[in-house]
């Protein structure tokens, strides 16, 4: 399977991804923001960081740059894109995924281990997990999703929510709802369920060293999924 | 405008140094060279008052590539690789602007560190503030940490460990301190020595603008009341053109077209601009005109002592300017070639065709002052005769309870949750342990971390502190596993115009020197904080120290978390009850006098190394050193860690009870192992001479002291975790 991670100037989780799909079978190539084509992928992901710094919206320069084109045609015409973190806040930018990532509701970065519970599985990215939560990790400073009232009844009746934060039971009311996010959102998918946004970092979940496996369940079941 | 004795004094030079200038160029300097004589020769830039006594610490050793002298320090960890650590201060600035001064405290210390070639693979910090009841504690610690965090966080560099402390000595001067490591190929690594004749001079990173200027003078003064006209000399931090930077900059670097490299840190242009001519004994001639301004108009002796941030000098190879514009144009950075080296020895500055600044470069650095200050020396105090009654109505659970929520033994998760401390993916082992851990990027080699400071021991008696130290990080980095290697220093004092002062300086010096000298743990970096200062109160003398230790197979890494029910427990080090300057005294009977704990170099160092043996030999499962609170905090921390508890055994100790369990006698660690490796570890103590005591086994939920004595984890973590959350949403 061949992938391809997206490197902005202020891309921090490019090596990250990098080496997280490398480990679980994907041929990844690194595209530079200022590329305009993008090797044929199986995948592309935009990674964690601060693309462009960040100091307007999170992720807004970032949607206007040369490359989102190409990944804006790709993801239209069915081609799976992945957006963590940053990768996230970009993808509500171009207007492909709805919602907007405001600052976390405590006003500070958080980054800690939290637990998800997989709401739909029946897409490329999570089908066939055995496990309904996962333990994964958050570093962010503007992961509170926030969307209309309207907007959440058309994502709630098109089955887009991906994730929502929960307890490692899959319990999820506010004492897990680390940023304020509305109903727990972790992460959510366009109506096709080709593109996914999240919050949590799965590639620093793909090593016991580390804080643990649950990132490479994903990513295994990930790369099935999409053979 | 006309340059005179009053106009030097007020750019902070003394009189006599004013007269040393016009004596040494022999004539009046002009605005522009004032300028630049004032950023050369203040405390900050010149070490003047410490350069001396800095001379006594150990810097060499078999693993140091690089000591004292270079933007870093670096060490050899084996397989080509090395790493480049160092630690520095931002403390004025901090206490005027939090969030920009901590926040380019941070900038300022990885420009160190991928100046020399390596990508910053960890940071750290230390951090001090006044009383939490003063009334500017909370926004300034809120401040500091939205700043180290919001610098660290967009560099993409994980903060693994850290250091918060409050005391009212810091109320008026607090305290930032921020490390960093960086990771480099043994023959890659950059030095600021230039070479060459007629190489050219190039200029990279962001615009010089008007921020900031003075910063270094500034750093080097005592605060008073007018200290909020001070914030126009603190610079404003960019990260995201940090980061750029860092990247250009490593592009560049895998090239072969650098001569040398120098960040602007303090004192910008000048002190980077003469410290490569000056290592390279030549001369630099540059043309002001061609450096890239963000405001108009600025002067030359603005843009020689503007603080901007993120900007790098290079001396390049003639004929790679191209190359080297092309990679910093991808990265949409600044880019200038704005003179070259000569061989004048001088720094010859032109600005529109004129010739602004003509001196030579030995007087500025060579002919720098250096003073032998007065100062005092601190006697041993007397130690203190504790009325054993004070004992009789205190509770021990109470107590814990008291000092494991005492804001400087307390959980700082609020804090180290706000810093990025997994980004790059090879922390394995976070904030909150003995030390920071990260793997070796693709081996299976990690170094490990850990900075500390004991400012009340410091204060008590300087030299005994400054060993404590020493002893401290060398604990902290092998209750994980690692081989200490080398330490960086960030020495915090008052005036050292005062001999209460100076003394503590030179003593605590003294005291680190001995203490590194002994271990076999050089000092490679530093840096030198004096006026820390407001009016005529200084802060308590804080050496804070940066240890880095190796550990070759990251599997092998020890935490502090109870493992499993029914393991041992055990106290390496001998317990003597220790009460004098320790958290309990002070704080629960109200009793400041007395000295520190002594510090024995002998036990410390065979201690550390047989627990190292004994790690080595698979036999300890979890670690974690005995500081402050003594004996019984070390063990709460292990169970809060490990969410299991431990039954205590009826100790046969002949001190109270008290003294056991909160004394702070140095050189101990708290070891678990399991049952059947018993007899194996004690004859290991028993080979080595060192003294052990047997603690008690590890349960599944209780600190159990005695029958009447107990209580949950649950509790313990209660105790440990809430105080600072409170504190900072109240």
């Amino acid at each position: 399977m061949n992938s391809s991670v997206i490197t902005f100037p202020g891309s921090n989780c490019d090596r990250d991804i990098h080496v997280a799909l490398t480990k679980f079978g994907f041929k990844n190539k690194m595209v530079w923001h200022n590329d305009i084509e993008i090797p044929k992928s199986d995948l592309i992901v935009l990674p964690g960081g601060f693309s462009y710094g960040d100091y307007l919206r999170c992720g807004s320069i970032a949607s206007k740059s040369k490359i989102m084109k190409s990944v804006i045609n790709f993801a239209k015409s069915g081609g799976k894109v992945l957006g963590i973190c940053n990768g996230f806040q970009i993808l509500v930018e171009t207007g492909l995924l709805p919602g907007v990532l405001l600052r976390n509701k405590y006003l500070e970065f958080i980054c800690k281990n939290v637990f998800v519970k997989i709401k739909n599985k029946d897409n490329t990215y999570f089908k066939g997990l055995e496990k309904d939560t996962l333990k994964l990790h958050i570093a962010h400073n503007e992961g509170n999703y926030f969307c209309s009232k309207e907007q959440i009844k058309e994502i709630d009746a098109n089955n887009q929510v991906a994730l929502y934060y929960s307890d490692k039971d899959g319990k999820v009311d506010e004492s897990t709802n680390p940023n304020g996010s509305i109903n727990n959102i972790a992460g959510i998918f366009n109506k096709e369920k080709n593109i996914l946004g999240m919050m949590p970092h799965p590639e620093r979940m793909i090593d016991t060293a580390l804080s643990g496996e649950d990132g490479s369940i994903f990513f295994k079941n990930l790369i099935n999924n999409l053979r | 405008m006309i340059v005179n004795e009053q106009v030097a004094i007020d750019h902070g030079l003394k009189k006599d140094e004013y007269k040393k200038i016009c004596a040494l160029l022999k004539r009046v300097p002009n605005i522009t060279e004032l300028g630049i004589f004032s950023a050369m020769w203040n405390e900050h830039c010149s070490y003047k008052s410490s350069r001396l006594h800095l001379k006594k610490l150990p810097t060499k050793g078999k693993n140091v590539i690089q000591g004292p002298g270079e933007n870093a320090g670096v060490i050899d960890i084996g397989d080509d690789d090395a790493i480049v650590f160092k630690i520095e201060s931002h403390n004025h600035p901090s206490f005027i602007e939090p969030y920009q001064g901590a926040a380019t405290g941070v900038g300022g210390i990885m420009r160190d560190i991928f100046t020399m070639g390596a990508r910053p693979i960890a940071n750290l910090n230390s951090i001090h503030f006044g009383s939490p009841q003063n009334k500017k504690t909370k926004n300034l610690l809120r401040g500091v940490v939205h700043g180290i965090g919001g610098y660290g966080n967009c560099m993409g560099v994980p903060t693994i460990a850290g250091q918060t402390s409050f005391d009212e000595s810091y109320n008026g001067n607090i305290l930032v301190n921020a490390m960093t490591l960086g990771l480099v190929k043994k023959n890659k690594i950059f030095y600021s020595k230039a070479a060459g004749l007629g190489k050219p001079v190039i200029y990279v990173g962001s615009k010089t603008g008007r921020d900031g200027i003075h910063g270094a003078s500034m750093a080097s003064a005592v605060f008073d009341e007018k200290i909020e006209e001070k914030k126009p000399t603190v610079q404003v931090g960019d990260p995201f053109t940090e980061k750029l930077l860092l990247e250009a900059c490593l592009e560049l670097m895998a090239g072969d077209s650098i001569i040398a490299i120098q960040d602007m840190g303090a004192a910008g242009l000048t002190s980077s601009s003469i410290e490569m001519a000056s290592k390279g004994k030549l001369g630099i001639e540059i043309d002001l005109s061609k450096v890239p301004c963000r405001e108009s108009k600025m002067t030359p002796y603005e843009i020689m002592l503007s603080e901007s941030q993120e900007r790098m000098l290079i001396v390049l190879e003639s004929g790679k300017e191209e190359l080297a514009k092309k990679i910093f144009d991808k990265w949409n950075l600044d880019f200038a070639v704005i003179g070259k080296t000569t061989n004048s020895k001088k720094i010859e500055l032109y600005f529109d065709d004129n010739k602004v600044a003509d001196i030579p470069i030995d007087i500025l650095v060579e002919n720098a002052p250096m003073y032998d200050r007065k100062w005092k020396k601190t006697k041993l105090p007397k130690k203190i005769k504790i009325d054993k009654k004070k004992f009789k109505n205190l509770k021990i659970i109470n107590v814990l309870n008291k000092v494991l929520s005492n804001p400087n033994v307390c959980s700082k998760e609020w804090i180290w949750q706000q810093y990025d401390h997994t980004v790059m993916g090879d922390t394995i082992q976070k904030p909150g342990g003995d030390s920071g851990v990260v793997r070796i990027h693709g081996t299976n080699k990690a170094v490990a971390a850990s900075v500390d400071s004991s400012a009340i021991y410091c204060w008590a008696h300087p030299l005994s502190g400054g060993k404590q130290i020493v002893c401290e990080s060398w604990r902290n980095l092998i209750s994980v596993g690692a081989k200490p290697i080398a330490i960086t220093n960030c020495l915090n004092f008052g005036s050292p115009e005062k001999e209460e002062n100076m003394g503590e300086f030179v003593e605590c010096v003294q005291g680190l020197s001995e203490a590194s000298l002994y271990l076999n743990f050089p000092v490679v970096s530093g840096n030198v904080s004096f006026y820390n200062q407001t009016k005529d109160v200084g802060i308590k003398p804080t050496p804070a120290i940066g240890g880095v230790g190796l550990i070759k197979d990251y599997k092998n890494m020890i935490t502090m978390g109870l493992k499993q029910i029914d393991n041992i427990l055990i106290v390496v080090g001998k317990t003597e009850g220790h009460l004098d300057q320790s958290l309990f005294a002070r704080e629960i009977l109200d009793e400041k006098n007395g000295p520190p704990p002594e510090i024995n170099l002998f036990n410390e160092k065979n201690n550390g190394e047989t627990i190292l043996k004994l790690i080595d030999k698979g036999l300890i499962k979890a670690a974690h050193d005995v500081s402050i609170g003594g004996i019984i905090v070390a063990l709460s921390k292990m169970c809060i860690k490990g969410k299991k508890g431990v039954t205590l055994k009826n100790p046969n100790y002949l001190i109270n009870q008290f003294e056991y369990f909160f004394g702070e006698d140095q050189g101990r660690y708290i070891i678990e192992i399991e049952k059947d490796n018993f007899k194996d570890v004690i004859e290991i103590f028993e080979k080595n001479t060192v003294h052990y005591d047997e603690l008690g086994t590890v349960n599944k939920n209780e600190l159990i002291i005695n029958d009447k004595s107990k209580v949950t984890i649950d509790e313990l973590i209660k105790f440990h975790t809430s105080w600072l959350t409170n504190y900072m949403k109240k």
